[in-house]
């Protein structure tokens, strides 16, 4: 049985695979869009933030916590929200 | 079936929809679909988080969620076409600093607001200890980076000042982070000076951030941004390993991967090394070509739309101008306005066009200029020398012929479009500065070039009012 740290290793290196090989030959209309999502992709932190202000308390911890929370958040909804907009400008050709 | 195993199954649905959604992204067709299975991955990922977390006090979470959406929301409802790229840096550095916060409030959580003497190792382990500094790093660095690449893009701040020993000063911030962190957490009992040293840790990513964008063009600032992002994909990670979250390790570690990728083909289409790009190169040589303009021609748009109405076919070329200028739609104007005279009318993308590639598409398409108008580079350059006018609108170093025959400019070996073997070239344009690279522009003196000078709205539609009057 391995323990958590080597699972967690073993999970880091095989995504850092699976992410270096699904990007390959992008056209240059998608970059920025690509990008964009990736990044609010990045905003995934916000499930690190959420399992941490389950408390009432409003302690420095749990006021950095919120505070992430809130940054997390206009991360992922802002940056889907945005690439979508690019994106959408895409498809409205006839 | 424990809840632990049901979540663990469902957090297996979110990561296959983010790998597909990103993959997805990366075509043309498929896109659209792409970023919204990513968002559904996202949707489902805060869901099994709520799960687990089970039955707490929800006041935050809900607060927090409904702020943060809110402010998402707006700030993408404000935006115009032309801020997209300032709009992405933003958020990534949003999403950064949430890496490095949720870190910082772990530590304080779990370790300063603990009662009694103990270090960060005994309270968290050895694993969470390290990827916390980590996170903390990153993430801040992001932050302060992506801010600066922001004000960049905007034109707030224009200047790219050199910073002394750049390198090294690098080099020196990240060791006195890192090491200062380390012994934070791994030697300091006293909680209250662990929280001030990791405080100092902040401000030294802070200062990382900054050093790294400074004396980085404007030019350059989508390669940064992207750079950035990987990073800030890298600062999740390293969250997850600290909060032992399977989930948040995989999402961000796909993210870091996939954005250097990215970096680096973004790299490739502008024809420039990485390190090129980060040691901030570009336009240093400026001073070189600063040279005053000599035989140079104008004209205004009467005498310019009565050559156009005589064009069998026309090629469009815009750049930032177009954008800055919001005159996509006059630009279709003109376009419709020659086609309707039986003109051939083309639109000519240069993949770096505007402040990040793929700019010029977003903004005409905003116009619906039909796809079928729009040419990449490679496809549309051996079509300039059977053409009779070119008109570039608001573009300058991507038109730029000394990348081809100057081999000593900071943009030699660019690829460019090459719009001087047109029969004759309009160039649409305020006045005569430089463009990013800082350079003059050789084909603003060719014989065979007229300047039409003005804002590129104004004389897109004059010119357009011209076309149509001469029916």
């Amino acid at each position: 049985m391995m323990g958590p740290l080597l699972v967690s290793l073993y999970v880091f290196v095989l995504a850092a695979f699976l992410g270096f090989e699904l990007i390959n030959k992008v056209p240059p209309t998608l970059h920025t869009p690509l990008m964009s999502g990736a990044n609010a992709m990045s905003g995934i932190t916000v499930i690190g933030a959420l399992t941490l202000v389950t408390v009432a308390s409003p302690s420095v911890g749990v006021v950095l916590g919120v505070l992430a929370l809130i940054l997390a958040t206009i991360n992922v909804v802002g940056g889907f929200l945005v690439t979508d907009r690019m994106l959408a400008t895409f498809g409205g050709r006839k | 079936m424990t809840i632990t195993e049901l979540t663990a199954l469902l957090a297996l649905g979110s990561i296959a929809l983010f790998v597909i959604g990103l993959k997805r992204l990366s075509r043309v067709r498929t896109a659209r679909s792409g970023n919204a299975l990513m968002a559904g991955g996202m949707l489902l990922a805060v869901l099994i988080t709520l799960l687990e977390i089970g039955l707490v006090d929800y006041r935050w979470i809900i607060a927090g969620l409904l702020i943060g959406g809110g402010i998402g929301v707006a700030i993408v409802l404000r935006a115009q076409a032309t801020q997209m790229p300032e709009i992405v840096a933003r958020f990534n550095g949003f999403g950064g600093a949430a890496s490095a916060l949720v870190a910082l409030s772990l530590f304080w959580l779990a370790v300063v607001e603990v009662p009694g003497e103990l270090t960060t190792v005994d309270a968290l382990g050895g694993t969470a200890a390290v990827t916390l500094v980590l996170s903390v790093l990153i993430g801040t660095a992001t932050l302060s980076g992506s801010i600066l690449a922001e004000l960049k893009l905007r034109g707030t701040l224009s200047k790219d000042p050199r910073v002394p020993l750049r390198t090294a000063v690098m080099a020196v911030l990240v060791l006195v982070g890192l090491g200062a962190g380390f012994f934070a957490m791994f030697a300091i009992a006293d909680t209250g000076v662990a929280a001030l040293v990791v405080i100092g840790v902040v401000v030294a990513s802070l200062l990382v951030g900054i050093v790294l964008v400074l004396p980085i063009g404007g030019a350059d600032m989508p390669v940064v941004i992207s750079l950035l992002n990987s990073l800030s994909g890298l600062a999740a990670a390293a969250t997850g390993f600290a909060l032992s979250n399977q989930l948040l390790i995989i999402a961000g570690t796909i993210v870091g991967a996939a954005g250097l990728i990215l970096t680096q083909i973004m790299c490739v289409a502008m024809n420039r090394s990485l390190v090129n790009v980060i040691a901030g190169s570009f336009g240093e040589a400026g001073d070189v070509e600063h040279g005053e303009y000599g035989h140079v021609v104008s004209a205004d748009a009467e005498s310019a739309a009565m050559v156009l109405e005589a064009a069998g076919s026309v090629i469009i070329v815009p750049g930032y101008g177009l954008a800055a200028a919001r005159a996509q739609n006059a630009a279709y104007d003109l376009a419709r306005a020659l086609i309707d005279r039986g003109t051939q009318v083309r639109f000519a993308i240069h993949p770096v066009a505007g402040r990040m590639p793929g700019h010029m598409n977003v903004v005409l398409a905003e116009a619906e200029v039909p796809y079928e108008l729009l040419f990449e580079m490679s496809e549309i350059n051996p079509e300039f020398s059977q053409t009779d006018v070119a008109i570039v609108v608001g573009a300058n170093d991507v038109v730029n012929p000394a990348a081809n025959d100057t081999p000593g400019s900071p943009i030699a070996g660019m690829p460019i479009l090459e719009v001087e073997n047109a029969r004759r070239v309009f160039v649409i344009k305020r006045s005569l500065s430089p463009g990013y690279a800082g350079i003059k522009n050789a084909l603003f003196e060719r014989e065979h070039t007229v300047m039409l000078f003005g804002d590129a709205k104004e004389m897109l539609t004059e010119l357009a009012g011209e076309v149509t009057q001469a029916r």
